[in-house]
Order: structure tokens, then C-alpha cells, then sequence
């Protein structure tokens, strides 16, 4: 690094910084700005659920002209779904889960002074700025924000005839993602090519903690999938404003016959979630990667089968990638795809209980010291679990049909993927927080914080199940239009209250982080006493990471509670303590584990 | 204005946790013994409110269930789903209790020391193998179903087609011929809301209605258009559900069980409709009584959470009377 010694000015050190640990603090504090608009999105529309003709002054507050006295309209409810799934997807899970930990683990965890292209990490980070910008500017749009659903299926993005959202609010959305798209490829090869190349003398690709394996498969699939759907907004993109035909057809509208001929809407289908699926395991991998590494250093014990979990991470990536399907088992593709998606889809349920049963054996005859984080990744393991397999249901062609887009799913994929990847960065910050500000995060009230958070979780989504089974499809503005689905309503005000409470649970924990940056206790260089080498560095961030030279490795990142006699759980501990950091050597004799 | 004094109020609520969190006291950061006992003990708390909520739901909610399937081709639909459903629910006990039950018997103590266990193939081979196999069973059974659903070819089948609109559905009877007539949005005109091309011979005898009416017994064979945006025919008491995409047709078929009469005096039936109708009176609404229904399931717009078309089902005969009394479209149009 030449510019190891550089003088640093405000804005270099805090805005255009191209430090690793500047920028992954940076891409945390947006993600959570924004993972606050989507949360309030979300209690405004459960309000609307739970009592769809009462008036809300908070509505009024809030939705200006898209509410009569303090109800919202249906176009408004259909526009803060659609931006609660984007925001939350892709900027909080995507950008915010992986953008936060790549870029502060990668280089630490492998030995690395940072990121291979510092520049072009900066510049990862500030084209996410400006999409978060654009995004929040499409909130204020005349007309609404983009209402199609977080899929933007065409032709409701594409007409603004059919949705008052898929005018001004659809094109930002669309230049939003794109730009989005951008950032995080930049990201996603950065990342690639650091594992790659800057791992430090000794650290092999099969001494790799499993987060930076999670982080490093991550960037694969995003390299892989992200472009296509950067395609799928280009042509929606030509459709709505040049007058092309690729997804649109035979459209009548507004009392006139539109003059598109030949497109299919079926085409953005699979374009979208040629993306849309691999996006889920970009969101949870980081996430399960951050549970490995705080599981196993919270039980003081290896993690369970690390070659078993390496090779389910991949195997659940190239999977990924081949049963985009499953989303479109009734979109009129031919019935002999559903067959072979639902194949390929069910085959992912292997890894990834593989996966589980791996994380239940580590916590098994563990010293569990139960930190916040590590009740956090149980709470993964728990929530991930539950949702995991509600997939099998899913999965299966013959019963999607009765479920698809039904309640059922919104459970499903929100206890899968979004609680689970939520606890994954939850469990991140609070074991990581000393590595990014010097300080620790408050224990008690990161435990108030944990229980009310998995309470409210499975309070909302678990009976939420049910009111798929019932029949009722998601995105309805109210289900009062339907006396068949009357008696759901008493279900729905106990999810809102759950959700309310959950919501506001959260407020906890923005106090704790914000209050612990100026007043936690001062961390030492190894509080949670373990063995990866971000802890080898000193508390005070310096650029470059290592002052004099890098750390050599020895060993894998999991020697937890490593024995003189390995049969004999009652000897002493080999290293005489129960972690041993990577940096040490192997003793006379000692066997590499 | 209002949002304003919200986001004030916001504010003042995280000042005030601030003030409070000053008094407390902000030194307590790793978790000790007290803390591991403790946080061992609310996992099993936790273990306990889930298992309760978890049985209550099932048990509690069963009354609100979709009825048994009302299709013959929806039997195996839910045959598969109650399997499916017991395997994850047994494994789903299981697991939610060794990972709540580990937290609490395993907590952290400074005299207990982890086991040193880094890996087992026999264990790792063991749980790889039993979802393997069991995913067999689940994948077998799935597609064979599947095809059995997807399977539409009929000869004898009735013919509909079913028109998606902003926000509404049209239906359309094939007539004595069976065949319908072709239909494109560039004839929707006046009452031709279908766009069914009238120059077509096999068209003069299709009727348009504006619910369905299907036979018991007999295969429904279902065409679905769409005039301007996406949406789904979703009709939960048959277990069909097909996309309705502009620029092409889409197809499913089923055959009707029971007819609206034998759904109604349904035990299943009867005891959600009377809990219905107990709402519903406290509120003062009309009564109500059991209709098979056709529902919009795919974001389509505004009103897409009312989009609704009503289906009875009835015997044979009252379903050919009721065909032969609806006006063809050659007389209608003309």
C-alpha cells in the first residue's frame, strides 16, 4: 500500500474514503437508513390490514394526498409493498448485509492491507448512495412511487394507464436499480478478486473462515445473476419509453388497443428471476456465513463438518442459478419446466439441511457463552429452519398451484430469507461492532433487543401461514371484499400488533448502536476471544490494517477447545486456552485439524 | 405538518432512551456465567411460547382452512399436502426443540469445557441420505401429480374461456360446437367487451356470461386470456390456479366434485360459514352462504383485491339448462 502514510483530510477519511472499514461503516449506516423507511412502510400498510376503514392521523401524516381522511388508497398500499420488498431486498439484505461485512471481513479475515481496488470500492459505495437517493426521490413522485410489486412484472410496470406508480415513480425505480445493479457488481468483483489474490502467506483456500467462503460464493452468483436482470430493466426500460415490443402483446387498455404485437410478459418473467432467485441466496449466504463464525466462536468449538458446509454453500449456489421456475410454476411456461424446476428445486433442500443439522451439532456439548450475537444466530438457525421447509411445500409444483402468491409464501420467504438474514446481520453487527468503532454494544439491552425481535417474528409470520391456507392472496389492499375471508380479520390484527411491536423493538437497538459509538465500553483486541485475524489487528483503525508486516497463518480459523489427548474430553487444553488464533504455529506433533 | 410532529415525536422518544441509557449502566458487554444461565433459561421460555403458539395455530386455525378440494384432480393435491405437511411438522418439532433445549443445557459455565468435535462422516453421510430419500418420495409423488393435473388433453371436456380485465372477468361458453371462436383485443367493441372475432364460424354459437356455471362429473376445460395487464384465475376450492397473459392463451382443467348444494351442507363448510356469519352479524352485515369464487391472485392494479367472479357448480341436467336458456353471441351482437 503506497499511500500507507498518507495525510488524510475529513473528506478522504469519512466521505470519498477508499479504506475497507470506512466504506463497510458507510454501506451499514444507508442500508439501515433505508431498512428504517421500509420497516415504516410496513407498519403503515399492516395498519391498513388490520383495519382496513379505520383513520389513522398517521396515515394522514404520512401519505399526504395518497390518503382520504387518514385511509390510504389501494394504489398507494400496492406502491409501499412494492418499495418495502425492493428496499428491503436489495438495499438493506443486499447491500447492507453484504456491502457491510465483505468489505470489513474480507480483508481482515484473510490478511489483506484492503480491498484489491480501493477505488473501486469507493466507487461500489457511492453508486449505492445514489441509487438509495434516486429510490427515496421516486417516494415523492406526483403520481406515486413504482406499485407493480417488487417483481415489476409487466405490463402493470410497463403501462402507466394501469397503475398510476408506473409513471415517474416506475422510470426512477428503474434507473434506481440500475445504478444499483452497477454498484454492486463492482462490489461483487472487488470482493472476488481480493479472496483470490491477497489472501496472506499461509492462509490456503481450505483455511477460509466460512464467512469470507460465504462472502466470496456471494459475489459469484451476484456476478453471475445481476447482469440479467440489468438486461430484464433495459428492455422494460425500451418498452415503456421507446415503443419496442419484448414483453408486451395484444393490450387493451383504457378503451384503446395498444399497438405492441408479439412480446410476453412471460420473458421478464424468467429474466427476473433468473436474478430474482440467486438474490435470495445472495441475501442469506452472508448471512449463514456470519452464523458460522459467530456459532462456533460463541460454543468454543470447531464448527461442525467445515468441508461439508463449504461444499453445501456451493452446491446451494450452482443450484441457485437453475430453478428460477419455481416462481412461474403457473405463468403458462410448459408444464414439462415445472417438472424439471421442481426437480432442481427440491434437490436444495439437501445443503441446506445439511446446513441446519451441521449448526444444531455445533451448539451440541458446546460452552455456549450466549452474547447477543449468538443468540441471534440461534435465533437464524431457528427462524431459518421454520421457513426452510415451508419450502418443500412450495417447492412442489402440484401444491404450488393452490398456494402460489398466497399469503403462504409471504410467510415462507419472509421467515427464510428475510428474518433470517435480518438475525445474520444483527448477530454481525454486535460481534463485530468492537472491530468497527473501538467499542462494544450494551449486552442487556442486545438481549431485550434479541427476544422481543424472534417473539414479534414468529408472532407475525407463523400464523401467517394459516391465512395463506385459507385462500387469501397477497397484495390485497383489504380483504373485506370477500365475506369468505371475514373471519380472518381477527388473525390479522394480532400479526399487526405483532409487527408494531416488533417494529418498534427496533428502536432498541438503533439507541444501543448509536449511543455505543460515543459512550460502549472500549473494546480490547479480542474481546470474544477468537481465532480468525481481524482480532490480531489493533483496536484503533490504521490504514492498511497490520502495522509492520502481515500475520502469517498456521492454521484453520475453528482450533476451538483443541486437546493434548483428542479422546479425552477432561485433558487440557493443547494451547492452554480454548481457542488458538491462526497465527499459531503448530506444536511439535500437533495434527492440523 | 402532521408527519413533522411524528418525526419529532421519533426524535424525542430516541433522546429519551438516550437519556435513560445514561443513567444505566453501559459497562456490562460480554456475557458471564449469570448471563449464560439466564439467557439459557429464556431459550427454554422461548422453546415453550413457540410450541404453544406453534399447536394453537394448528389447532385453532383448522376451521378457517380451505375446505377439502372440490376438484377430483385437487384429491391428490391434498393427500400430498398432508404428507408433505406431517414430515415438516415432525422435523420442524424436532429441530426447534434440540436448538432451544442445546441453548439451555449446553450454556456457557468457566468449569465446563466444548467437546473437541470437528467433524464425522457417518453423521454427516446419515443426514445428507435421509432427506435425500425422503425428497425422493416427495419429488416422486409431486410430479406425478403434476402431470395428472397438467394432463387437460379431453375430448369430452367443456369448453371456457375465461376473459381477465382491469378489474374484472368475463366468461365464454363454447357452445354446441365446443370450439370456440378466436378472439383478439382489436375486436373488443361496444358489447363485444371479449374481442371475439364474429367473422369466425365457430364464434356464432359461443356464449357470453357473466358467471360460470360448471356440471358436476364433467371435465372443465379452461382457456384464459387477458385484455390489458397480468393476472391469475385463482379458484382455491378446486386447487386451480393459472396466469392470465396478455398475447396468449393459457390452459387448465379440472372436474368438479360436489356441487355448490353438497359444499354447502359440508361439515368442513358449514362450521366456517357459521363462524362467518357470527362476525358478520355482530357487525350488522347480511348473511352469508358458501359460493365457490374465482379470484384475482397477481398484482393487476387498483381494485385487484375485489376482482371476483362466482362459479356454481350443479348436476347435469340443471347445467344444460342453464346453458341452453343463455343467448349465443351471434344473436346477442347482431
Amino acid at each position: 500500500m503506497s499511500d500507507h502514510h498518507h495525510k488524510e483530510t475529513f473528506v478522504t477519511k469519512y466521505i470519498f474514503s477508499q479504506d475497507h472499514k470506512m466504506i463497510s461503516k458507510q454501506f451499514l449506516i444507508t442500508g439501515m437508513f433505508m431498512g428504517i423507511i421500509a420497516v415504516l412502510m410496513s407498519m403503515l400498510f399492516r395498519l391498513q390490514l388490520a383495519w382496513p376503514d379505520t383513520s389513522f392521523s398517521i396515515i394522514e401524516a404520512f401519505l399526504g394526498r395518497h390518503q382520504t381522511d387518514g385511509v390510504m388508497s389501494p394504489d398507494i398500499y400496492l406502491a409501499l409493498v412494492t418499495i418495502h420488498g425492493t428496499i428491503m431486498v436489495f438495499f438493506v439484505l443486499t447491500a447492507g448485509l453484504s456491502g457491510t461485512f465483505s468489505n470489513l471481513l474480507i480483508p481482515l479475515q484473510i490478511g489483506a492491507r484492503d480491498m484489491a481496488s480501493g477505488f473501486l470500492n469507493m466507487i461500489s459505495y457511492w453508486l449505492f448512495f445514489l441509487s438509495s437517493v434516486i429510490m427515496v426521490i421516486s417516494l415523492f413522485v406526483e403520481a406515486g412511487p413504482a406499485s407493480a410489486g417488487w417483481t415489476v412484472y409487466p405490463p402493470l410496470s410497463a403501462l402507466p394507464q394501469a397503475i398510476p406508480g408506473s409513471g415517474a415513480g416506475m422510470t426512477l425505480w428503474l434507473v434506481s436499480m440500475a445504478i444499483f445493479i452497477a454498484s454492486s457488481l463492482i462490489g461483487a468483483l472487488n470482493y472476488i478478486v481480493t479472496v483470490l489474490n491477497l489472501r496472506t502467506k499461509g492462509m490456503k483456500m481450505t483455511r477460509l473462515p466460512l464467512t469470507i467462503w460465504a462472502f466470496f460464493i456471494t459475489a459469484i452468483i451476484g456476478v453471475v445473476s445481476f447482469p440479467v436482470l440489468l438486461s430484464a430493466a433495459l428492455l422494460l426500460v425500451f418498452d415503456r419509453s421507446f415503443g419496442t415490443s419484448f414483453y408486451l402483446s395484444d393490450i387493451f387498455i383504457s378503451g384503446e388497443v395498444l399497438h405492441y404485437q408479439g412480446g410476453s410478459p412471460v420473458l421478464f418473467e424468467h429474466l427476473f428471476w433468473f436474478l430474482g432467485h440467486p438474490e435470495v441466496y445472495i441475501v442469506l449466504l452472508p448471512a449463514l456465513g456470519i452464523t458460522s463464525e459467530v456459532i462456533s466462536t460463541n460454543a468454543r468449538k470447531p464448527i461442525f463438518g467445515y468441508r461439508a458446509m463449504v461444499m453445501s454453500i456451493m452446491a446451494i449456489a450452482f443450484l441457485s442459478t437453475i430453478v428460477w421456475g419455481h416462481h412461474m410454476f403457473i405463468s403458462g411456461m410448459n408444464p414439462f419446466l415445472g417438472s424439471v424446476f421442481t426437480f432442481t428445486t427440491l434437490l436444495i433442500a439437501i445443503p441446506s439441511a445439511v446446513k441446519a443439522f451441521n449448526y444444531v451439532t455445533t451448539l451440541w456439548k458446546g460452552n455456549l457463552q450466549l452474547n447477543p450475537a449468538m443468540l441471534f444466530s440461534i435465533g437464524l438457525v431457528s427462524t431459518f429452519v421454520t421457513g426452510g421447509l415451508t419450502g418443500l411445500v412450495l417447492g412442489d409444483s402440484a401444491l404450488d398451484i393452490n398456494i402460489h402468491d398466497t399469503y403462504f409464501v409471504v410467510a415462507h420467504f419472509h421467515l427464510v430469507m428475510g428474518v433470517s438474514a435480518i438475525f445474520g446481520m444483527y448477530a454481525g453487527i454486535y460481534h463485530w461492532f468492537p472491530k468497527m468503532y473501538g467499542r462494544m454494544m450494551n449486552k442487556k439491552m442486545g438481549y431485550w433487543h434479541f427476544w422481543i425481535t424472534i417473539i414479534c417474528s414468529y408472532g407475525v409470520f407463523w400464523p401467517m401461514h394459516f391465512i395463506g391456507l385459507a385462500g387469501l392472496p397477497r397484495r390485497y389492499y383489504s380483504n373485506t371484499a370477500f365475506p369468505m375471508f371475514n373471519d380472518l380479520a381477527d388473525i390479522n390484527v394480532v400479526i399487526t400488533i405483532f409487527a408494531l411491536v416488533g417494529g418498534a423493538a427496533q428502536i432498541i437497538f438503533l439507541a444501543n448502536y448509536f449511543i455505543s459509538i460515543y459512550r460502549g465500553e472500549k473494546a480490547t483486541q479480542n474481546p470474544w476471544k477468537s481465532n480468525t485475524l481481524e482480532w490480531t489487528t489493533p483496536v484503533e483503525h490504521i490504514h492498511g490494517n497490520w502495522p509492520g508486516k502481515l500475520p502469517e497463518v498456521h492454521r484453520w480459523a475453528y482450533d476451538y477447545s483443541k486437546r493434548v489427548d483428542a479422546n479425552d474430553d477432561d485433558s487440557d487444553y493443547l494451547h492452554g486456552a480454548d481457542f488458538v488464533p491462526q497465527t499459531t504455529p503448530l506444536l511439535e506433533g500437533e495434527e492440523p485439524s | 405538518m402532521l408527519a413533522l410532529f411524528y418525526i419529532f415525536i421519533g426524535v424525542a422518544m430516541g433522546v429519551s432512551v438516550w437519556q435513560i441509557t445514561r443513567i444505566l449502566d453501559f459497562r456490562g458487554v460480554i456475557a458471564n456465567d449469570e448471563d449464560n444461565a439466564k439467557q439459557g433459561k429464556y431459550a427454554i421460555y422461548f422453546m415453550v411460547f413457540l410450541y404453544a403458539m406453534m399447536i394453537y395455530c394448528l389447532i385453532a386455525m383448522n376451521v378457517i382452512m380451505l375446505p377439502e378440494s372440490a376438484s377430483i384432480e385437487g384429491e391428490h393435491d391434498d393427500r400430498l399436502f398432508n404428507i408433505t405437511f406431517w414430515l415438516i411438522g415432525i422435523v420442524q418439532f424436532i429441530m426447534q426443540f434440540l436448538i432451544f433445549y442445546f441453548t439451555f443445557k449446553y450454556r456457557g459455565n468457566k468449569n465446563n469445557k466444548a467437546k473437541f468435535y470437528a467433524d464425522s462422516h457417518k453423521l454427516e453421510m446419515i443426514w445428507t441420505i435421509i432427506p435425500a430419500v425422503v425428497l425422493v418420495i416427495l419429488i416422486g409423488y409431486g410430479l406425478w401429480q403434476w402431470n395428472n393435473v397438467m394432463d387437460i388433453e379431453d375430448e369430452d371436456a367443456v369448453v371456457i374461456e375465461v376473459y381477465a380485465y382491469q378489474w374484472g372477468w368475463h366468461a365464454r361458453y363454447a357452445g354446441d360446437d365446443n370450439t370456440l371462436g378466436a378472439g383478439n383485443v382489436n375486436y373488443i367493441k361496444g358489447i363485444n367487451t371479449m374481442g371475439v372475432d364474429m367473422s369466425d364460424v365457430n364464434a356464432q354459437d359461443d356464449k357470453q356470461v357473466t358467471e360460470l356455471y360448471l356440471p358436476k362429473g364433467k371435465k372443465v376445460h379452461f382457456k384464459f386470456r387477458s385484455q390489458d395487464v397480468l393476472h391469475s384465475a385463482y379458484m382455491p376450492h378446486f386447487r386451480a390456479q393459472m396466469n392470465c397473459v396478455p398475447g396468449m392463451v393459457t390452459e387448465f382443467a379440472f372436474t368438479p366434485k360436489y356441487t355448490t348444494e353438497e359444499m354447502r351442507m359440508q361439515s368442513e363448510v358449514r362450521e366456517k360459514t357459521k363462524g362467518i356469519n357470527k362476525i358478520r352479524a355482530a357487525k350488522g352485515e347480511d348473511f352469508y352462504e358458501f359460493d365457490y369464487l374465482l379470484l384475482c391472485n397477481k398484482i393487476c392494479g387498483t381494485s385487484h383485491y375485489s376482482m371476483q367472479m362466482k362459479i356454481t357448480v350443479v348436476e347435469q341436467e340443471e347445467y344444460e339448462a342453464w346453458v341452453s336458456e343463455q343467448p349465443t353471441l351471434a344473436t346477442v351482437i347482431q
